[in-house]
């Protein structure tokens, strides 16, 4: 009595000594508002019925007795009652700390469920009402966690949680929002299968890093450059020579990056070497420098990252050979096509596969003509590095002539552009040529597919590789005439200054005009040059390639049908596929020709970006309108680290040249961040030297020795032995455990069959009775409906009511199998897992031996 | 459907929201598509929970499902009824499973539900394949799947392989 008079006072101040049921009055008004309004009545009859309104029986008899009974007992009771029912313990008046945990612990589970809600396979009916309980309970219980003082911060806690959540939630959105053309590519998505999207989305992170590349150069070197450099006209590199000033400015000159495109902040050779500019004190050369390294260091670092990350995903689902079928059967059918075409397509692929592996099942080991086809096999190889070869020579014949062309004036636009005719028209020829000779090798399509990648990028790395050779000999002959010039330079000018000095006495020259200084060949900006003309003609091929080889076609296609005297829909020209790994070669290619070209000329990059970004827009308009899906659908997932690696190989592969002209080719005397310098790196010695403190430079230079890089060097070779042998080590354990599962499962099933076998008396036995006598403790050898009935109870009994699968045997027992739907009778006989790898064993009376172990259940077949 | 308050309020939107793996904006879009297929049973105001099903012939010619193969096994493991009619909520259910961002094991109860071995198989060649072919795949997807050598292919064994599938991910979804 005295604790309810207690309560009675104390209910508004909540400042009673008695710390159980202070607690509990605070846990009241926490709890619901009403309660505690009604406590403020403060009689005993008038309690059971609120808590009765919110709890069972059970517990309202407790409470009475509670009040009637010492605090002690309370205790234990109350203990019995949260273990027992879960959602209760609000009109308590005392809370012991376990309680407190369990409570927390409740809520905690409460919360949970809330959180996992959307992966629990529930009707939606149900999920709604126990989330709604849910929510109610955390609701009511989460302020009463908090302890006397700690409880408004507690409550304060759980707000903020919620809020966080809540941000986590939007934030979320925003970010799938944020995330450019996702509508575009789930619209080619659902018309052509994931394949074909693969190619968008890869071009879309391309574009991403190129973005990235973008900023870097822009933000670090052009901008600064633009803002705080000495502006055009100012000095010799930084103005077109008199003799070009008259066509700088035609379209033809500027078309091929000459005239004022040449002498601007795009290429290497507009930079100054000054060491800083404008008042910041930038230090161009050392951007410059920096910049270009991290370039490759960036682009290093994103692709290995998002190689790991594939691995990471592809390494989960490992066991290849194990599921050929399974798969096949239950995750073959991409759900998002949408589009009849490739459905039918689908369909076909998946009929090929099927029969596919049907054929290399049966005849695994058969190989009929094997000579033959190694024969043709060879030749096939051989064929194509004969065109490899040839394409590769052909490309260096080019070259070699184009620098001829370029000594000589008026060269017709043939003559000027025939090296990047020349590579664009191998492109496009090669790999349709390489196709029609590999179809002779009769390859798995799968292996084919590759082989024919790994070819094509034969092909454009020999190009590129003899281009680049080319171009080297190119540079080779500018620094021999650089040397000339430098030489012709240096005496002019001392003559012009000598004469000046005759003829006034003051010691400054009157300022020769830059256009006027005779200049060096500059060869870095002639292979910025080279590379920019490359991508933009690379450009330009692609889109007119779409346009004619697509976008016309399929206008002549489908228009011409009409009066055409076959269909050419279906027949010859037909309209064109997407060409995947075409496409994502020359992607792949065009980069590496951005990753090499980007030092020597900064603005490639921003030109690569235009492309990336019109092509997104363009090839989706062009695979929209004028494309048919894939006849030969290959899986996105697995593909995609191998244009992984083929961009890593191009990466490192055009990081070579560029690293071997910074390490050990001198930098043109007149133009360019590095001019005067023996080599570019040098730049990086004088900024340690004058910005930096005189121990940085000692401690560079320690680090710089040999001694310390060939430990270093030898340490991380270790590293990579060492880590190698670990991988290998779970790899073999990881076989080994393998191995056994597989064992298990044989051992179980010949235990299974051991069973099955003894009692061929039942068989015959079923063979006479009716179906619906059948008992449970048949042997069930793989009834069709059955392969996966029996445990399609556990999704469905959870949910309470009885899907539409359930009609068949699930419910209604053994028997009810036999009172199947009629499509069951059209159907194929059962599959017989368990007797099928045994044929030896004894079968049920009455069964053939043939190819349909499953035959014979006593039951009337078609 | 511009004034969004009408359909839902805040508070089933953010039941949905628990619920499903949709946004707020997805979920009043799929109202959106459920509202199209009929307009005159369909109504814009969902804040009293009315009681409205479609039947299974409006929801398979969604453009989603109209090619699918399976599209009449799907519908029936998510209606409530086991018809084939779909009330909103079942529908909502239905393409939450089929999102993107539903766990693998999700996917596979309801794929385990929807597929059968031989109506599958049939409909995923067009009965292109002979008698014969098919009883020797059905024997090696058992074979292959059944672990515990029971001779079924139980739920257990088919979500062991369907964990290890590269594809199941990637294919076992629709967007809309």
């Amino acid at each position: 009595k005295d604790k309810e008079e207690d309560k009675s006072k104390e209910e508004d101040s909540c400042s009673q000594q008695n710390r159980t049921s202070r607690r509990k009055n605070c846990q009241n008004k926490n709890g619901d508002g009403k309660k505690a309004g009604e406590e403020g009545s403060r009689q005993r009859g008038k309690k059971a019925p609120t808590k009765d309104q919110r709890e069972s029986e059970n517990k309202e008899r407790k409470t009475n007795k509670k009040e009637k009974e010492g605090e002690n007992k309370q205790k234990k009771d109350r203990k019995n009652s949260t273990s027992s029912a879960s959602s209760d313990s609000s009109g308590e008046e005392s809370l012991s700390e376990e309680e407190l945990a369990m409570l927390m612990e409740q809520v905690e589970q409460k919360k949970k469920l809330i959180s996992t809600m959307r992966s629990k396979p529930w009707r939606m009916v149900k999920k709604l009402s126990v989330l709604r309980e849910a929510q109610a309970f955390v609701e009511k219980f989460e302020g009463a966690l908090g302890k006397g003082k700690g409880k408004k911060l507690y409550a304060y806690k759980m707000i903020m949680a919620k809020k966080w959540v809540k941000f986590k939630r939007d934030f979320d959105n925003f970010k799938t929002q944020c995330i450019p053309w996702e509508m575009k590519i789930k619209e080619v998505e659902s018309h052509f299968g994931s394949s074909v999207a693969s190619y968008f989305i890869f071009l879309r992170w391309m574009y991403g890093v190129n973005l990235v590349l973008f900023g870097l150069i822009f933000g670090l070197v052009i901008i600064p450059e633009v803002l705080m450099g000495m502006p055009y006209g100012s000095m010799p590199r930084k103005t077109v020579p008199r003799a070009e000033q008259a066509t700088a400015m035609d379209f033809s000159v500027l078309w091929d990056f000459e005239g004022y495109i040449k002498y601007s902040a795009l290429f290497y050779g507009y930079y100054n070497n000054q060491r800083t500019i404008g008042w910041l004190k930038y230090r161009l050369p050392m951007a410059y420098f920096m910049v270009g390294i991290s370039v490759f260091g960036y682009s290093l670092m994103v692709v290995i990252r998002s190689m790991a990350r594939n691995a990471n995903q592809s390494t989960a689902d490992g066991d290849d050979d194990n599921f050929i079928f399974s798969w096949k059967m239950f995750t073959s059918w991409d759900y998002l096509i949408g589009n009849p075409e490739t459905a039918d397509n689908k369909f076909a692929s998946i009929t090929t596969s099927f029969k596919e592996s049907i054929v290399d099942e049966q005849e695994s080991n058969k190989d009929e003509n094997i000579h033959l086809r190694r024969f043709l096999r060879v030749l096939a190889n051989v064929l194509i590095i004969c065109c490899l070869c040839g394409s590769g020579y052909l490309i260096y014949f080019v070259v070699k002539r184009s620098q001829t062309f370029s000594k000589m004036q008026n060269v017709g636009w043939y003559e000027r552009n025939e090296v990047e005719i020349v590579m664009s028209l191998l492109g496009m020829f090669c790999p349709p040529l390489f196709e029609t000779i590999a179809a002779l090798e009769n390859y798995h399509p799968r292996i084919g597919l590759k082989w024919q990648l790994g070819r094509i990028f034969a092909l454009f790395l020999g190009n590129l590789y003899t281009f680049l050779l080319a171009l080297m000999d190119d540079v080779n002959e500018k620094l021999a005439e650089e040397d000339a010039v430098k030489n012709i330079t240096h005496w002019m000018l001392l003559g012009h200054h000598n004469s000046s000095a005759g003829n006034s006495s003051t010691a400054t020259p009157p300022p020769l005009d830059p256009a006027d200084v005779p200049r060096g060949p500059c060869w870095e900006t002639t292979v910025g040059i080279e590379f920019v003309r490359l991508t933009v003609s690379d450009i330009l091929v692609t889109y007119i390639t779409i346009l004619v080889g697509d976008f016309i076609r399929a206008c002549f296609v489908r228009f011409v049908n009409y009066c055409w005297c076959w269909d050419l829909e279906a027949g010859f020209p037909s309209y064109a596929e997407f060409d995947i790994s075409g496409n994502v070669l020359g992607l792949v290619f065009n980069q590496g020709m951005i990753w090499m070209g980007s030092f020597y000329a900064p603005g490639l990059v921003g030109i690569n970006v235009l492309r990336l970004l019109t092509s997104m827009y363009f090839q989706c308009w062009a695979v929209m309108s004028s494309n048919v899906p894939h006849e030969r659908v290959f899986k996105a997932s697995k593909s995609n680290n191998f244009y992984m690696g083929l961009l890593l190989l191009i990466l490192f592969l055009s990081l070579l040249p560029v690293a071997y002209t910074i390490m050990s080719l001198p930098p043109s005397f007149d133009c360019g961040p590095f001019s005067g310098k023996k080599r570019m790196y040098d730049v990086i010695q004088e900024t340690i030297e004058l910005d930096f403190p005189a121990f940085v430079a000692k401690i560079f230079s320690y680090v710089a020795n040999p001694g310390l890089i060939i430990p270093a060097i030898l340490l991380m070779v270790l590293a990579i032995y060492y880590l190698n042998a670990v991988s290998e080590a779970y790899q073999r354990a990881n076989a080994e455990l393998k191995k056994k599962m597989q064992m298990q499962r044989e051992e179980e099933k010949n235990k299974r069959n051991k069973a099955a076998t003894p009692n061929p008396m039942l068989q015959d036995l079923e063979d006479i009775l009716t179906p619906n006598t059948k008992s449970e403790s048949q042997p069930k050898q793989a009834e069709d409906k059955k392969t996966e009935s029996p445990t399609r109870i556990s999704p469905a009994g959870k949910q309470g009511n009885t899907t539409a699968l359930d009609r068949s045997p699930v419910t209604g027992g053994r028997g009810a199998a036999y009172t199947l739907p009629p499509h069951v009778f059209t159907t194929q006989p059962p599959p017989m897992g368990v007797w099928a790898p045994y044929p030896g064993q004894p079968r049920p009376r009455g069964h053939p031996l043939g190819p349909f172990p499953g035959r014979g259940r006593g039951r009337p077949r078609y | 459907m511009g004034n969004k308050q009408t359909i839902f309020t805040d508070e089933q939107l953010d039941a949905y929201q628990d619920c499903t793996f949709f946004t707020r904006k997805e979920i009043l879009r799929l109202h959106g598509r459920y509202y199209e297929m009929a307009p005159n049973v369909v109504p814009m105001d969902y804040t009293r929970d009315p009681d409205v099903k479609l039947p299974m012939q409006l929801i398979i010619n969604m453009p989603e499902l109209k090619e699918n193969p399976f599209r009449e096994r799907i519908v029936e493991s998510f209606s409530e009824d086991g018809e084939g009619s779909l009330s909103f909520n079942d529908f909502v259910d239905m393409f939450s499973v089929l999102s993107e961002m539903a766990p693998r094991e999700l996917k596979a109860i309801y794929a385990f539900k929807i597929y059968d071995l031989e109506k599958t198989l049939n409909k995923l060649t067009r009965e292109e394949l002979t008698a014969e072919e098919i009883t020797l795949v059905c024997e090696k997807v058992i074979e292959e799947a059944d672990m515990d050598g029971d001779g079924k292919l139980g739920f257990a064994d088919f979500e062991n392989m369907i964990s290890k599938a590269p594809d199941f991910l990637s294919t076992f979804h629709i967007r809309i």
